[in-house]
């Protein structure tokens, strides 16, 4: 298969399945099935693409054959590519898991193609190598996402989706100022071209505050400090199954895009940027963790907890050395899988007491106790405890900060890793331990649960093999942290070979 | 030319940050509006200024007239509005949703899904 | 919601053909000088919105024969399809296709190839999600 139809199939397969998913819009059967099939194949393309971009390095192709810097590229790296594949797999469960729902008649006859257009934009916004085209990508998967958002109409969800909405417009506009500023300065688009660019000394002055603008516009996608605040108020209004690819999915986005922007051009003409990034990384942690410590609903603690672990995912990059970027990349790969299947559980928890609320829910040790083995791997893998993923990829993190003498981010680091404990506990005790409360609903409702536990299990499976097996996804992370911190392997991959006349200075080692 | 457009960017941005931190619905959605003509403004203005030099290369020749703007950003723009026309009109639908459900047209009215 | 005014509820009934036909040329001339599938599918679907907001959105529906919603999907899947095509003739993704030009009479040479397809995807797109939002917004039922 030729390079540019693989860069390709990850961008075809959602739109195919979602005109097809328009057009059997009156058949939820039929669309289900099609929406199962569009996530296989995308699944499918991506681990195409993670096996040549492992062989080769980095894939490029020029859409219409315009020559770059001039058209817009598509690039695989391997970090790219095995974000593709991770979306393929969320996408894949997610349409399995919205079986029950779709039968039931509670997502309607748009969910389908809304979520298949949702892939195609986040999949574009991990393949594409042109920043203004990024943008657009960023702007589909936003669209698909408002209408999820508020599919079922509740006075809730409204609420939420209205915060979601103007937020994530007002940082459309950051990005695209931020764009046009590049443009403005640089005279081009293309990330390698910019960084080509970048080399020359007297191109900096204006990097540092598209950088800032950028970040703005990256971080309040991805939920940092001061701007995640719409995440966590909009994560637990839609239906189970939206919630848990947003949680998985749509932050990482904004991370995947920090982690492309800084390192490729950033890093090394605004080393600030870098610090600011640090600084801010740390207060998401707390920040998030705190709030995960006051709430009594199971999907608005774990929305919290996006945030506080997307801190550790920064704080991984703020740090720039190889083990820490490698780290951040495991990091980004398990926390994928682990929050969605953290909300998937939720779903079912909620699927069968019909609430999400500590106080009315209990006894499910005894009910359920496959689902609390479930959630009791994923919790606990989230907090931290070997031999989950969840460990290795916080060692990682930590065993950066030690070798940089960051003393500061390794106390945050692990204080933040106990109270995550603390509060999975809250969970864990208050839903699955104490005894059910005597006014609550006890009678569970059981009948047709399968769809939404075949991709529960699957996941938690994905979790221990991430803890015992790790070595290898850590290996693969460890050869993606080293393209990106050598950007000239990724420019010539896209501008051609002699592209880069001076040599690239790659993103400088910054110690806090 | 140049103080002008800037000058409008400016008052265009002052506008809409204003109009973003008001308590009605309504003037969310044209501070939103004008942030965001205000970015494709300075966007557009960022392929230069310049009056009648068309920015296309003529037949025969190679590059574009000297003085002539570059179209890029002018096609980047036009991306970037009918984009803003998409999310406009859904947030328009939104507010008109959100203030039917609620019956209240204050921000203040929205803080239910913040609440412990 | 219906309007009062008489010419205003017939007027778009006799203007709906020639708005159409301004869409079509709109859509037409695009490729080369300014128009194009964005532009045309706004005219068009201001044809039909003209009418619902003169008669109401019944009338316009059943003027119109289509549902919006299908013009939406068969716009994005001809827009794919002309991507696909590409494919075919070249290694490259999305590469532009065209046929040799030819004379049509009384519209002259014409010039036809995938982008010129991908527009038609974005005019039928473009008409389809306008008409749903104003039909849709003048019923609240989106």
């Amino acid at each position: 298969m030729s390079d540019a139809l693989l860069l390709f199939l990850p961008l075809i397969i959602p739109a195919a399945a979602a005109v097809i998913g328009l057009f059997l819009r009156s058949q939820c059967g039929l669309q289900a099935i099609i929406g199962v099939l569009g996530s296989a194949g995308m699944l499918i393309a991506g681990l195409l693409l993670v096996a040549r971009a492992d062989a080769v390095g980095v894939i490029a192709t020029q859409s219409g054959m315009w020559e770059a810097p001039f058209g817009i590229s598509l690039v695989a790296d391997r970090l790219a590519a095995a974000m593709v594949s991770v979306g393929g797999l969320v996408a894949f469960a997610g349409a399995i898991y919205a079986w029950r729902d779709l039968a039931d008649g509670k997502l309607g006859p748009y969910f389908v193609p809304l979520m298949q257009f949702l892939m195609m934009g986040v999949q574009g916004s991990f393949l594409t190598g042109d920043l203004f085209n990024m943008y657009v990508w960023f702007e589909v998967m936003l669209v698909a996402s408002f209408v999820l958002l508020t599919l079922g109409n509740k006075r809730q969800q409204l609420e939420g989706a209205l915060k979601y909405v103007i937020l994530n417009i007002l940082a459309s506009s950051l990005f695209l100022i931020g764009a046009g500023l590049i443009y403005a300065k640089l005279g081009t688009l293309n990330m390698a071209d910019v960084a080509v660019r970048l080399a020359h000394p007297e191109q900096a002055d204006l990097v540092r505050t598209s950088g800032v603008l950028l970040l703005a516009a990256f971080g309040l996608k991805a939920g940092l400090f001061p701007l995640f605040f719409w995440l966590p108020s909009s994560y637990h209004t839609p239906r189970p199954v939206i919630s848990a690819i947003f949680a998985g999915l749509l932050t990482k986005v904004g991370v995947y895009a920090l982690m492309r922007t800084t390192t490729l051009t950033f890093a090394a003409k605004a080393p600030v940027l870098l610090e600011l990034i640090y600084v801010i990384s740390l207060l998401t942690m707390v920040s998030g963790v705190l709030g995960a410590a006051a709430h009594f609903d199971m999907r608005r603690i774990l929305s919290f907890h996006i945030v506080s672990q997307i801190g550790y995912i920064i704080l991984g990059l703020a740090m720039m050395t190889p083990i820490a970027i490698a780290g951040a990349i495991f990091y980004t790969l398990h926390h994928i899988v682990l929050k969605t299947n953290l909300f998937f559980v939720s779903g079912v928890v909620n699927y069968m007491r019909g609430t999400n609320d500590l106080a009315r829910l209990g006894g499910l040790v005894k009910a359920t106790p496959w689902i609390s083995v479930i959630f009791f791997v994923s919790a606990f893998s989230l907090a931290g405890i070997p031999p989950l993923s969840g460990f290795w990829a916080k060692l990682a993190i930590v065993l950066a900060g030690l070798d940089l003498k960051a003393w500061g981010a390794v106390a945050v680091a692990l204080g933040t890793g106990v109270l995550t404990l603390f509060s999975m506990t809250k969970i864990w005790a208050e839903v699955f331990w104490k005894e059910a409360p005597e006014d609550a609903n006890t009678t569970d409702k059981r009948t047709g649960l399968w769809p939404m536990l075949v991709p529960c299990v699957l996941f938690m499976c994905i979790t221990i093999g991430l803890g015992i097996w790790g070595g290898y996804v850590f290996a693969y992370a460890e050869r993606a942290a080293e393209q990106l911190l050598n950007p000239r392997e990724y420019i010539e991959a896209v501008l051609g070979a002699g592209a880069l006349t001076t040599d690239v200075p790659g993103a400088g080692r910054v110690h806090p | 030319m140049s103080m002008l457009i800037a000058l409008t960017v400016g008052v265009l941005f002052a506008t809409g940050v204003f109009c973003l931190l008001r308590r009605c619905l309504m003037r969310l959605i044209i501070g939103l509006v004008l942030l965001g003509n205000a970015a494709n403004l300075l966007v557009f203005s960022a392929g230069g200024l310049t009056t009648g030099v068309p920015a296309v290369i003529p037949s025969g020749e190679t590059v574009a007239p000297a003085g002539a703007a570059d179209p890029l950003p002018q096609a980047l723009v036009l991306t970037a509005i009918v984009i803003g026309f998409g999310l406009i009109v859904f947030s328009i639908t939104l507010i008109h949703r959100a203030r039917a459900a609620s019956g209240n047209d204050d921000v203040d009215a929205f803080i239910e899904t913040d609440q412990l | 919601m219906k309007t009062k005014s008489l010419l205003f509820a017939q007027m778009p009934r006799v203007a709906l053909p020639l708005i159409l036909v301004l869409a079509a040329v709109t859509f037409y001339r695009g490729h080369h000088v300014p128009g194009g599938g964005f532009i045309g599918g706004l005219v068009g679907a201001l044809a039909f919105i003209l009418v619902a907001l003169g008669q109401g959105t019944e009338v316009a529906r059943k003027v119109m024969r289509v549902e919006p919603i299908s013009l939406l999907w068969l716009g994005v899947g001809i827009a794919l399809f002309s991507l696909i095509l590409g494919f075919i003739g070249g290694d490259g993704g999305f590469h532009g296709l065209w046929l040799d030009e030819f004379m049509v009479p009384l519209i002259g040479k014409v010039h036809l190839g995938t982008p010129m397809l991908f527009d038609l995807g974005v005019f039928l797109t473009v008409m389809g999600f306008a008409t749903k939002v104003g039909f849709g917004l003048q019923e609240d039922n989106l």
